[in-house]
């Protein structure tokens, strides 16, 4: 694993393999840089997103299949398990504070759910006002919502995670975007607890180092229930 | 703890511990929010008056300022790339952005189970019901409750990550100005904060303060804060030409 960026980042992860065979996967699929993909991944499947070539930041959002009002909520997961990143172990709340996916194993070590999507009218904040036709997730999220057919909208779309993002807070509070912590081939793997329509990003920033400022594809993957 | 010369006093009101409050602060407008006890929680959201679906972005707000608390200087960035509201004075020194409220279920395990028929108006209140209640009047719902602001709170982390609630943040007469610079719809609760560790229902009473107050200057501390934000009030002020 590549040393942190930041001296005060002692943090060292524990990861945990999978034991699921790609080859017995129902679904695998390759979401190529800067795209959107939205899908449906039922109770009891398992879910897993891995970073093919590094440092690539996979904004995430989880909605009940059933009943899109309730979605995921990074304030609600962070508060039940008092800790602010993602990583094996963690149970993903939604706004009604039901558990809609556990997190089963993490070859990458932690992932972030402070740090929200980009959009072009924060790019013009964040970087220049002249960035803001450069694309965005949440431009890949509204563009695959408009064609879903759901009845998902802005109005929907809360906090996300970022997968294989690394934002460290320091006890001062200070927030940055620390060079990534994931490499090639590392993944997160997600079991669902309730049917869900995922909806990713994978993220097309160029500006800052969550990407390496270079965005690169990842796969997805999905299995039946053992 | 005088306001600013140029400041007018148009209202004040008290809001009891568990209280929930909505109200319209224009563009120009200060809200000052006082501690009166000390250990208070306001947990709060904003949206654009006009267009509701324009709302408080904490990333967005953390990310711009690098920052993952506020406190004097900072300013609240809306998804749109624009300031609701700005920070322009601080006695307390740290408002918690990213841990949300408490919920019905929470209050219950921690508190026991109260109801308004025994109970009357102390039942105890929790912050998720309390945003729905004020959310509900203008048409909003649990769609629109994104993560808020805690101010008065304040929550570390270590280098894990875990979280640490820091019980003596606030003190008496503490205040926070919060000076609009959109057309702000403003959903307040005063219930306790979700990591307050105090074994009895407490939340605490806190005072809202409105003013009239002077145009944001060019010089301003929340705009020269950083590039950031002198490209994010340029975004607001182009709203209002």
């Amino acid at each position: 694993m590549r040393e942190a960026a930041h001296s005060h980042e002692s943090f060292r992860p524990t990861l945990i393999q999978s034991r699921r065979d790609p080859s017995s996967a129902v679904r695998s699929e390759v979401i190529p840089a800067g795209e959107p993909w939205l899908a449906t991944v039922c109770r009891g499947q398992t879910f897993r997103i891995i970073d093919l070539e590094g440092n690539q930041a996979v904004d995430t959002l989880f909605f009940n299949a059933a009943n899109s009002e309730e979605r995921y909520s990074a304030v609600d997961t962070i508060r039940s398990q008092g800790r602010l990143y993602l990583t094996t172990g963690t149970q993903l709340l939604s706004n009604d504070g039901n558990v809609m996916l556990t997190i089963t194993a993490d070859t990458c070590g932690r992932h972030d759910t402070l740090g929200g999507a980009c959009s072009a009218e924060s790019n013009t904040v964040r970087y220049a006002l002249e960035k803001r036709h450069m694309h965005s997730c949440r431009d890949n999220f509204l563009l695959a919502l408009a064609h879903s057919g759901l009845n998902i909208t802005k109005r929907d779309l809360p906090s996300n995670i970022n997968f294989f993002m690394n934002v460290p807070i320091t006890p001062a509070g200070k927030l940055t975007f620390a060079d990534g912590i994931s490499a090639a081939g590392r993944y997160v793997e997600l079991q669902a607890e309730m049917d869900v329509i995922v909806l990713i990003s994978n993220c097309p920033q160029l500006n800052n180092p969550c990407n390496a400022y270079n965005p690169t594809p990842v796969r997805v993957m999905v299995w039946d229930a053992l | 703890m005088s306001a600013s010369r140029a400041d007018r006093l148009l209202w004040e009101e008290h809001l009891h511990g568990g209280a929930h409050w909505s109200g319209l602060a224009r563009r120009g407008v200060k809200l000052r929010l006082t501690d009166v006890t000390g250990g208070a929680n306001i947990s709060a959201l904003f949206y654009n008056y006009e267009e509701r679906l324009e709302r408080y972005n904490m990333a967005d707000t953390l990310k711009a300022q690098h920052t993952a608390f506020l406190t004097e200087g900072c300013v609240c960035y809306s998804d749109m790339g624009r300031i609701l509201c700005s920070i322009t004075e601080d006695t307390c020194g740290w408002h918690d952005t990213f841990c949300g409220v408490s919920n019905a279920a929470m209050v219950q395990a921690r508190f026991g189970a109260t109801r308004f028929q025994e109970q009357r108006n102390d039942y105890y209140k929790n912050g998720y019901d309390s945003l729905l209640n004020e959310l509900g009047k203008y048409g909003l719902g649990k769609r629109d409750v994104v993560a808020n602001v805690n101010f008065f709170s304040k929550v570390v982390t270590d280098d894990a990550g875990d979280l640490h609630f820091d019980a003596r943040n606030s003190r008496p007469g503490a205040y926070v100005d919060l000076r609009f610079e959109m057309n702000t719809l403003v959903i307040l609760a005063t219930c306790q904060h979700p990591f307050d560790p105090a074994l009895e229902y407490r939340p605490r009473e806190v005072r809202v303060t409105a003013f009239a107050t002077a145009p944001t200057a060019e010089d301003d501390v929340c705009r020269m804060r950083c590039a950031e934000n002198q490209r994010g009030f340029r975004n607001t002020e182009t709203l209002y030409l």
